[in-house]
């Protein structure tokens, strides 16, 4: 599309349009965990932007991941956060302003880390897959494969940290 | 053989037109969204309409006859009277979260209607991850009852919503496993697969009775047991007990957005209940589903009769059960169910690695089934006894000693 002062305006196809408004999505309700004075409105928009990642994920073609993504993240983290803001009481009815006098020099920093994860981004060669990998059953088997094989250490433990943090659990709440 | 989706059909039959691929794909998923979106809406109707019917005939009443034939449009006329009534948001509420709460509940629900599979070939995406699918999306229902909880500004309110979670998420576990084991015996996840293998072919002819919930029975049961707590149905459904807590976590919504609730529910027993019979039940498996025309047709027709009939069995329950109290109702899902199942599990992936033909592997695990089962049955009878033994003894006075004297009459005092 060509404008009157010569400035060539690229038209995004159909899936770039899509990532945007997804990505839009992602990053407005990002901002919005941290910029809401509601604790509890915090916590819905991070759930939000779990589903925003998710998006992501299913536009990158790892449906599986996007899936997983859903039942962890929204399904378990986000209603754990939720409940841990609803038993805190002085905590959840908006007095708590989400800015304090260091907000100038956090937000320096944030802006500073920005940067350093923009260059490192563009200084990495990453590798491109020519065609779309398409996601099958075979995929995931071959996923579950890797786990109990390639990666067996770390999958191990972390099913002996889970473990752990039920038995922690169990032990804070028996009635004694 | 191999079923062509009709979203393939149609979108190469718009591609043909000269369409570009990314537009017909578009068209193509909305008309199915679209018809989709319409036939949940629009079978709530029959949905409630069965539900009442059902429980009235139990109770030896007649049920709604006066609108429509039969009473078929009351529930149009309900819909009608609440629309009309006024909207109440309660003081101090929440806005965000109390607004988005219903919306939210419906279209959870509405969203996993996608991956149901009415027909061959006719579904509305055939994903491959189906099962996981259906089990994260069931996260957003929760939420919904949070944030309606939340939002009412009511400590009641909130509290029921603090149960529903507790409850949803207790049960999800043994609903998770048993879907898993259906995962197991067909490697797949994607619900053509699954409903594809269960069929049962006799001499050339598809006779689809290979259903896996005749291999299956133990993780069929516990799968029925949590569909109907995730549903919230009686037994399980202390989350809007009417008579005893003013019906929980939505005390405080009126008109529509009550009656949003009451459409997610209805919905979601109803698609438990798809889910349960594609991976137990055959899904549109039958006699004759292989024919060639009328095949597709038939295979519509088992799907809905069975999908019904089971909806009627959950409202046969619902019409007869009594309501279990909390404490019993988790701890039921942690110490029953979850043992069972992980059990079935490791049972079925042993049996699953043996050097054996399959055909043997499948009477092994209806065998570990039902031992299982008899297992959980026989501890269970003998826990319930000793209960009764100890609630009796409870209820007798501590010490008879001067407690009771017989007077000259012979009565007690």
């Amino acid at each position: 599309m060509q404008l009157p002062l010569g400035v060539e305006v690229p038209i995004p196809t159909f899936e770039q349009f899509v990532f945007i408004q997804v990505a839009l999505l992602t990053a407005v309700a990002a901002l919005a965990v941290v910029m809401s004075r509601n604790l509890f409105h915090s916590a819905l928009a991070l759930t939000l932007t779990f589903f925003g990642v998710a998006g992501i994920y299913v536009f990158l073609e790892a449906e599986f991941l996007a899936v997983s993504q859903v039942l962890v993240y929204v399904g378990a983290i986000a209603m754990l956060i939720a409940f841990a803001i609803m038993l805190t009481r002085s905590m959840m009815y908006g007095r708590t302003s989400p800015l304090n006098n260091q907000w100038g020099k956090s937000s320096l920093f944030a802006l500073l880390f920005f940067m350093g994860l923009l260059a490192f981004a563009r200084a990495t060669p990453w590798p491109s897959a020519g065609e779309p990998v398409v996601a099958d059953e075979a995929l995931i088997a071959e996923l579950g494969r890797e786990f109990v094989t390639t990666y067996v250490v770390a999958f191990e433990v972390l099913g002996l940290l889970l473990l752990l943090a039920l038995v922690g659990a169990v032990m804070l709440a028996r009635d004694r | 053989m191999q079923i062509t989706q009709w979203s393939d059909v149609l979108s190469g039959w718009l591609m043909g037109m000269g369409l570009p691929g990314w537009a017909a794909i578009a068209i193509v998923y909305g008309v199915g969204s679209f018809i989709l979106i319409n036939y949940g809406m629009l079978s709530v109707l029959l949905l409630i309409w069965i539900t009442r019917k059902a429980i009235s005939r139990m109770q030896d009443r007649i049920g709604p006859n006066r609108v429509g034939k039969y009473g078929l449009l009351q529930t149009v006329a309900d819909a009608a009277k609440l629309l009309s009534k006024e909207d109440i948001t309660p003081y101090q509420a929440d806005k965000i979260a109390y607004n988005l709460s219903p919306v939210l509940a419906v279209s959870g629900v509405l969203m996993l209607l996608a991956v149901v599979p009415f027909a061959p070939g006719l579904s509305g995406v055939d994903l491959n991850i189906a099962a996981l699918y259906i089990v994260a999306l069931g996260s957003i229902g929760i939420m919904a009852a949070l944030m309606a909880g939340w939002g009412s500004n009511n400590k009641y309110a909130l509290l029921a919503g603090f149960r529903v979670v507790a409850q949803l998420l207790s049960y999800e576990i043994p609903l998770v496993l048993a879907i898993l084991t259906v995962v197991l015996l067909t490697g797949s996840m994607r619900f053509g697969n699954i409903v594809e293998i269960q069929s049962l072919h006799v001499a050339g002819f598809n006779l689809g009775l290979g259903w896996l919930g005749i291999v299956m029975p133990g993780a069929l049961i516990v799968f029925f047991i949590s569909s109907l707590a995730e549903a919230e149905l009686t037994p399980f459904d202390l989350l809007e007990a009417e008579s005893e807590l003013i019906a929980g976590f939505h005390i405080e919504y009126s008109g529509m957005k009550f009656a949003m609730f009451f459409l997610a529910q209805f919905l979601n027993a109803w698609i438990l209940a798809a889910v349960g019979v594609t991976l137990f039940l055959g899904g549109w498996q039958g006699p004759g589903v292989g024919l060639p025309v009328i095949g597709p047709l038939l295979g519509l027709g088992y799907f809905m009769i069975k999908v019904y009939g089971i909806y009627v069995l959950q409202q046969w329950i619902r019409g007869t059960f009594p309501r279990i109290r909390i404490d019993q109702m988790m701890s039921f899902a942690w110490k029953v169910l979850v043992p069972l199942m992980i059990g079935l599990i490791l049972i079925q992936a042993i049996i699953q690695k043996l050097p054996t033909p399959v055909a043997i592997q499948y009477v092994l695990i209806f065998i570990a089934n039902v031992g299982v089962m008899a297992v959980v049955a026989y501890v269970l009878q003998k826990y319930f006894r000793e209960e009764q033994i100890r609630t009796k003894r409870s209820f007798e006075p501590k010490s008879l000693i001067g407690a009771m004297q017989v007077s000259d009459e012979g009565t007690m005092y």
